[in-house]
């Protein structure tokens, strides 16, 4: 019999703690659902999810796919990033994109220029069904949004993908109901309690590599109000647009037509968590064009089957 | 954003879990924006947006509450409706807050919100005093063992300060808890609107010594100090990398849990439950990597020395320490959906990681929150607490929840509709 210290001495670190509890929702994911997938975009959120999923089941490989919903409209760099990061875990990664849905008609755009953001949706929604994935595990933490914050850790969501926040299925304890009804699924969220800062803490603890964009580089922007717009051949600078380069970092990274980089001199990961805890603009509010139309905005995206 | 100030250090006391409850408007979710906003965990452009809004709607100051009440249904109605978690640190804890519904139709969001707290901020508002409500959610506080209870006295601003109106709400609220068996709640006087005695003391509560609102939470046990000392880890997943690359991995057999409680080290003796065949613990990996021993809410993936058939569901414990099997359990139970709980019907339960069918065998009684009495029952309806016995298709190991949290809870599934209709706690 040991003669381990009793239980009330020994506390976790907020980080152990974390991680402990991210691993244990993974595995709550693979011991009920049949047929999971993890979504890994290659930005920092996924980036961690992947190295929680990698320390839930070492040393198996990874009981399930990645999957990345491609706008078409994503850094090069990321995306390669993406690739690389999947090649090296040996791990299986199906890129669907929304240009596909375009071609079959499903997505249709306003107007060429609209941002493909939102329309990822439908093409998730498609992957989802063609594959059978009745899980979908995701890195949305409940910090980063309103909605987010009041979103259960496995979400059930209908045959058309969307959530009902009025009808949230009580979740008790640690104990997680993912069962579904075929066409149904899950949307499984690991890292729900964690913080920007948890999050880059837990990269510097862990040494996870990163894309280069959310270190501090130089790049032509245009001032949009409060917030930096990235020239690229995407989102050309409009004639009366002055066009300056600037030192900036991504503090998210998605869609190029709508998330933004503040303007940054952190190049490393410490400077980086040092601007974190003494920033003054969330990292949404500093950082995407797509949350801002109306007070509800993320709420009526996930009633209508984003993530 | 410029220049670092020293690194958040947060890992001294970890992480403590509480919620904010009490009656409809006592300032539940203002309480939270304040807590947020004086200790800067709420950010200058959400803090704007809340600006705009609150002028949008005619108030004179920032409304708070906007900040946890995340659904339009919520910001319409001005109540809350669902929990909603929120995040801060003070430089030496982290804290994950839920703001729970006070209305009585939403009390199942508020038992979800109980069922991980470490502790549970009552609100009062100070006018009003001791309500039906506030009692239902002290009770429901306690009969979910919440180890620590704070009872915050609200709106002290609306009644100038009076240090005899808090003495009174004191008094009347410890006579009650008496009658449940609560022992051991704070109180303190607040302004959740004003600040006062929340973070900042404030000028207006001079005669109030005790420890502001925060120095209380910074100050609270979390769960790991208050869980039992007897092992138990409930096996969520089996590895066997059978089909890897790796020959040196064929044999591998790894049982992943998370250990709710106790603390086991390499070469200890575990009994494999319902099965009861015991081995010797081989290997403890955590993240992959092997410790010599491990301790409660920790993920880990134990190796044995013998090939035991184990599975989802099992539970591992010490062989001096297994909790006998039962298929029959009497139990507290809240009744959490639209359709009645109805004593014909099957019901799945799950217990840890293990699901059996369950029926009711027979409901005791129901527990009237108004009254504070029992009252005999044949059907729960939504939001009811009742006492009942439930028999098992196959036998669980559980331990008393006023033990034992993680082992002696349970949820009851509807097959029909594969919702989670009952919260149990077994006595
Ligand atoms: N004067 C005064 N008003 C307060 C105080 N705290 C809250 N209020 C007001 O009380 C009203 C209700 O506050 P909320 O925070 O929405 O109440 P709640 O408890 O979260 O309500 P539910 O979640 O719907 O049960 C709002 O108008 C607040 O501004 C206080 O300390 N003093
Ligand atoms: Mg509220």
């Amino acid at each position: 019999m040991t003669t381990l210290t009793p239980s009330r001495t020994r506390t976790l670190s907020h980080l152990d703690w974390l991680e402990a509890d991210a691993i244990h929702i993974l595995r709550e994911v693979v011991g009920q659902c049949a047929n999971p997938v993890l979504l890994f975009s290659g930005g920092k959120d996924s980036i961690c999810l992947l190295r929680l999923a990698e320390k839930a089941f070492r040393p198996a490989p990874l009981p399930f796919p990645l999957l990345h919903i491609d706008t078409g409209h994503n850094y090069p760099e990321v995306l390669a990033f993406r690739d690389e990061r999947a090649a090296e875990l040996g791990a299986r990664l199906i890129v669907r994109s929304v240009e596909d849905s375009i071609a079959r008609g499903s997505v249709v755009l306003r107007d060429p220029g609209e941002s493909r953001n939102r329309h990822q949706s439908v093409t998730l929604l498609e992957t989802i069904e063609a594959f059978g994935f009745d899980a979908c595990i995701g890195g949305a933490r409940r910090d980063e949004e309103k909605a987010r914050a009041k979103e259960r850790i496995m979400s059930l969501r209908d045959a058309f993908g969307q959530w009902d926040p009025k009808q949230q299925r009580p979740e008790l304890w640690s104990l997680y109901n993912a069962r579904t009804h075929p066409g149904e699924n899950i949307r499984a969220f690991p890292i729900s309690d964690w913080t920007e800062l948890d999050v880059w803490q837990y990269i510097r603890r862990e040494r996870l590599a990163l894309p280069s964009i959310y270190f501090a580089h130089y790049r032509p922007v245009v001032r949009v109000g409060s917030r930096l717009r990235p020239v690229t051949p995407l989102t050309p600078a409009r004639e009366e647009e002055r066009i300056e380069t600037l030192r900036v970092r991504f503090r998210t990274v998605g869609d190029i037509t709508c998330t933004a980089p503040v303007a940054s001199e952190a190049d490393t990961l410490e400077a980086i968590i040092a601007e974190t805890a003494a920033a003054t603009q969330s990292e949404r509010g500093a950082t995407r064009f797509d949350d801002h139309t109306s007070e509800s905005s993320m709420e009526e995206r996930k009633k209508a089957g984003y993530f | 954003m410029s220049s670092p100030h020293a690194f958040p250090e947060i890992d001294d006391h970890g992480l403590l879990r509480f919620l904010t409850c009490g009656s409809v408007d006592d300032g539940k979710s203002t309480l939270i924006g304040r807590l947020l906003h004086d200790t800067r965990a709420i950010l200058a452009d959400t803090l704007e947006t809340l600006a705009a809004t609150s002028r949008r709607r005619g108030l004179d100051g920032v409304d708070l509450s906007l900040l946890t009440d995340g659904l339009a249904a919520e910001r319409e109605q001005g109540i809350t409706i669902d929990v909603a978690y929120r995040y801060f640190t003070t430089g030496t804890r982290k804290y994950i807050i839920a703001d729970a519904p006070g209305h009585e139709q939403y009390t199942r969001n508020m038992v979800t919100a109980a069922s991980n707290a470490d502790l549970a901020i009552i609100l009062i508002d100070a006018r009003r005093g001791v309500q039906t409500q506030t009692r239902r959610h002290a009770y429901l506080a306690h009969l979910l063992g919440i180890p620590n209870l704070v009872v915050a006295v609200n709106k002290m601003d609306l009644v100038d300060h009076d240090a005899e109106v808090f003495a009174r709400i004191r008094r009347d609220f410890l006579d009650f808890a008496a009658w449940l068996g609560i022992e051991g709640a704070c109180f303190v006087p607040i302004s959740a609107l004003h600040g006062d005695n929340v973070v900042e003391r404030g000028p207006h509560l001079d005669w109030y010594r005790g420890p502001t609102l925060v120095e209380l939470l910074e100050c609270a046990p979390s769960a790991q100090g208050t869980r039992p000392d007897v092992f138990r880890c409930p096996v969520q997943y089996v590895c066997r990398p059978r089909d890897s690359a790796d020959p040196a991995l064929h044999d591998y057999r790894g049982y992943m849990g998370r250990v709710e409680s106790g603390a086991i080290a390499v070469g200890d003796a575990v009994m494999a439950l319902p099965s009861g065949r015991t081995s010797r613990v081989r290997d403890i990996q955590i993240g992959g990597v092997g410790q010599p021993e491990a301790g409660p809410e920790q993920s880990v993936t134990l190796l044995l020395e013998d090939a035991l058939d184990i599975s989802r569901g099992d539970l591992l414990v010490r062989p001096d320490q297994a909790p006998a099997p039962r298929r029959e359990l009497e139990a507290h139970l809240c009744w959490l959906a639209e359709r009645p709980l109805s004593a014909s019907r099957h019901y799945l339960l799950r217990h840890t990681t293990r699901e059996v069918r369950a029926r009711v065998a027979a409901i005791e009684h129901r527990i009237d929150l108004n009254a504070l009495t029992h009252q005999p029952a044949t059907e729960l309806g939504m939001n009811d607490i009742a006492r009942l016995r439930l028999r098992l298709a196959q036998p669980i190991h559980p331990d008393p929840y006023a033990s034992n949290r993680a082992t002696g809870a349970f949820v009851l599934i509807d097959e029909s509709t594969n919702d989670t209709v009952g919260a149990g706690m077994i006595l």
